[in-house]
C-alpha cells in the first residue's frame, strides 16, 4: 500500500477563469466539491487524457511511476494507455450495444467471457445481458457503466457528479451500493460533485474548488465542521453567512442580522464574516447569550423539518415528525458561542 | 426496339460512384469534425459543398477544366497511361461522385456531429484504438443519418445530367446515361422511348430508397 501516489499538478487557461489544481494522493478516495463550471470535470478530464492541461504534471505511481502527462518533457500518454476509468454524468453507455458488448468492449478477445459474466453477476445485471441501454433503469445503467469501467481493470476511476441524472429515491440506493463498491477498489477514485451531502458520505479526504483554484483540502469531518472560509462555509452548506464588525476579541456585530454575538474562540483580524448552520440554534430562554428574538419569524413545514426564516433573515431548521403539523416558534432562540464558525473572505 | 445500353451504363455508374463518395464522404466528414481551427473548418466545408450550390454545367466546366486532355490530371494520364479520361465512361463516375459527394459529406457530418463525444471519450478511456471507435461507435451510431445521405448520394448520382453532359458528353453505348437517353429521345420526338427509361428510374429509385428506409427503421427500433 505504501508506493502508490497520485500525483495531479495542472494549470490550464479556460475562457472564465485559469484552472489550477495541484494535489496529491496517497489512499483511497477523494472528494472534490465545488459550484457547476469551477473546472472540477475539466480537472477530470484532464487526469483522464480527454483534455489536455496547458502545463503540469499528471503522474500514478504503483510501485512504479507512470508519467501521464509533463508538460516540460513534452510527455503526453493517450487515454487509452493510462488505464484510467471513467464513469460520465450521462454514464456514456453504448447505445448500438448490449448490456453484455458494453461490458466486454474494453477487453481483448481471449479473457472476456469469464470477467464479463463476473462483472454481470457482481453489478447484479443477470437477465439483463442481452438488453440496450435505452431499456434500462437510470440505476441499471449506472451499474453496467461501472460494470464497464470495473471488467476493464482500471489503477484509477474518476466518477463525474454520478447521481445527478438520477431521482431522490434511486440516489440514496445506489450511493450506499458505490460507497461498498468503492470499498473494495484496490485503485484511487475521485468523485467530483456539487451536492455536499455526496462529498460528506462518500470520501474520507475533501477537496474545495472555486473558479479554477482549490480554496481548503483536508479531512471531510474537519472542513465541513471548521470551514474557515465563506466560500468553503457557503459550499457546506451553511446557510446563514454575514459580514461582521469586530467590537473586541470575543464579541462582534453581524452586520447583515444587526445582532451582537459572543464567540469562545479568540477573533483575530483577518476574520470579516461570521457563518451560523441553521440546525444549530435552540430554544432560549430571554437572559441567555446570544440571544435572537423571533417576532414575526415565518415558518415552511417540510417532510421532517420545519424551516423558519427570521425577520432580519437568518434561518432556523429544526427537525420534527411526519405526523406532527403544528409547531410554536419559541420567543427566543440562541447560539451556542462555541457553535459559531469564524470565517475570511 | 429499345437500347439497353443507357440502363446497364446508368447501373455501372451509380454503383460505382456511390462506393467511391461513400466512403470518401465518410472519411471527410470524419476529419473536418476533428479540425479544430474554425476558419480552417468553415473554408474547407465552403469548398467540398460548392458542387451543391453551383449549377451542374459550371462544376463540369470545372471538371473539363482539369480532366480534360489539355487539364493538369487529365494531361497527365494522357502523357503516362495514354488514357483520355474526358469523354469516357470514367468521366460519368467522376461527375457524378463530385455531384453527389457533398450530400454525402454534409449527412455523414451532422450525423457525426449528433453522437454524443462522451461515447468517444469513454470509448479511449476504455482502451479502444481510433479505428475501432470510428466504426464501432462513431459509425454505428451515426448509421441512420449516414445512410440517409447515402440514398440521397445514390439518387443524386443516378439522376446527374449536366456536369456529366460536360465531361463525358453524350455518346451512345458509352457515356449515354440514363437522364442523357431521357434527353436524347425527348429531343428526336421519340416519348415513347423515353418514357420506358423514365419508368425504369422511377422504379429504381423508390426500389433502392424503400430498402434503405426499412433498414434503418429496423436497425432504430432494435435499440429503442
Amino acid at each position: 500500500m505504501s508506493n502508490r501516489l497520485l500525483k495531479v499538478n495542472i494549470q490550464k487557461k479556460l475562457k472564465e477563469f485559469d484552472l489550477d489544481v495541484d494535489f496529491e494522493l496517497k489512499k483511497g478516495c477523494l472528494g472534490i466539491l465545488g459550484p457547476s463550471g469551477c473546472g472540477k470535470s475539466m480537472t477530470l478530464k484532464s487526469i483522464a487524457g480527454i483534455v489536455d492541461p496547458d502545463k503540469g504534471i499528471v503522474s500514478l505511481t504503483m510501485d512504479e511511476e507512470t508519467v501521464y502527462f509533463d508538460s516540460d518533457s513534452k510527455i503526453n500518454l493517450k487515454p487509452q494507455k493510462r488505464n484510467v476509468g471513467y464513469l460520465f454524468q450521462n454514464y456514456a453507455l453504448f447505445p448500438n450495444m448490449t448490456v453484455e458488448e458494453n461490458v466486454a468492449i474494453g477487453l481483448s478477445k481471449n479473457d472476456d467471457r469469464k470477467i464479463v459474466s463476473e462483472m454481470i453477476k457482481r453489478f447484479h445485471l443477470e437477465g439483463l445481458e442481452k438488453r440496450y441501454p435505452r431499456q434500462l433503469s437510470g440505476g441499471q445503467q449506472q451499474r453496467v457503466a461501472l460494470a464497464r469501467i470495473l471488467a476493464y481493470g482500471p489503477d484509477v476511476i474518476l466518477l463525474d457528479e454520478p447521481f445527478s441524472a438520477l431521482d431522490t429515491y434511486l440516489k440514496e440506493q445506489l450511493r450506499i451500493e458505490l460507497v461498498n463498491m468503492l470499498k473494495d477498489f484496490y485503485g484511487f477514485s475521485i468523485l467530483v460533485t456539487h451536492d455536499r451531502d455526496e462529498a460528506f458520505q462518500f470520501c474520507d479526504e475533501l477537496l474545495i474548488l472555486d473558479q479554477g483554484k482549490i480554496i481548503a483540502r483536508g479531512e471531510t469531518h474537519e472542513i465541513f465542521e471548521d470551514p474557515k472560509k465563506v466560500e468553503v462555509a457557503r459550499l457546506t452548506g451553511c446557510k446563514n453567512i454575514s459580514k461582521i464588525e469586530i467590537i473586541d476579541e470575543h464579541h462582534f456585530k453581524s452586520l447583515d442580522w444587526g445582532i451582537t454575538f459572543e464567540v469562545s474562540e479568540k477573533i483575530t483580524p483577518n476574520i470579516t464574516h461570521v457563518g451560523i448552520r441553521a440546525h444549530d440554534f435552540t430554544p432560549a430562554e430571554k437572559d441567555d447569550v446570544n440571544l435572537i428574538n423571533t417576532v414575526n419569524a415565518s415558518k415552511l413545514e417540510m417532510p421532517f423539518e420545519w424551516e423558519i426564516t427570521l425577520e432580519n433573515g437568518l434561518w432556523w431548521k429544526i427537525e420534527k415528525q411526519m405526523h406532527n403539523h403544528d409547531f410554536e416558534i419559541p420567543k427566543y432562540l440562541k447560539i451556542n458561542p462555541e457553535d459559531i464558525l469564524l470565517l475570511e473572505e | 426496339m429499345t437500347d439497353w445500353s443507357p440502363i446497364f451504363i446508368s447501373m455501372k455508374t451509380a454503383s460505382l460512384s456511390i462506393l467511391v463518395t461513400f466512403f470518401l464522404g465518410l472519411i471527410v466528414a470524419w476529419i473536418l469534425i476533428k479540425i479544430k481551427n474554425d476558419t480552417v473548418k468553415i473554408v474547407l466545408d465552403g469548398v467540398f459543398t460548392l458542387p451543391l450550390v453551383l449549377p451542374p454545367t459550371v462544376v463540369g466546366f470545372f471538371l473539363l477544366y482539369i480532366f480534360g486532355v489539355r487539364g493538369p490530371i487529365g494531361k497527365f494520364f494522357l502523357d503516362f497511361f495514354t488514357v483520355k479520361i474526358a469523354f469516357s465512361w470514367t468521366a460519368t463516375v467522376i461527375a457524378a461522385v463530385v455531384m453527389s459527394f457533398p450530400l454525402m459529406y454534409r449527412s455523414a457530418r451532422g450525423a457525426f456531429e449528433q453522437v454524443d463525444s462522451n461515447l468517444l471519450d469513454a470509448g479511449r478511456t476504455l482502451g479502444m484504438s481510433e479505428w475501432k471507435i470510428f466504426w464501432k461507435v462513431l459509425f454505428a451510431n451515426a448509421l441512420p443519418g449516414i445512410i440517409s445521405g447515402g440514398i440521397l448520394a445514390y439518387a443524386r448520382g443516378l439522376g446527374e445530367f449536366g456536369a456529366t453532359a460536360m465531361i463525358a458528353g453524350n455518346i451512345a453505348g458509352q457515356t449515354r446515361t440514363l437522364p442523357m437517353a431521357v434527353y436524347s429521345e425527348v429531343a428526336a420526338g421519340n416519348m415513347g422511348e423515353a418514357f420506358h427509361y423514365v419508368i425504369f428510374i422511377v422504379i429504381i429509385s423508390f426500389f433502392v430508397i424503400f430498402i434503405m428506409d426499412y433498414v434503418t427503421i429496423r436497425k432504430e427500433k432494435q435499440w429503442k
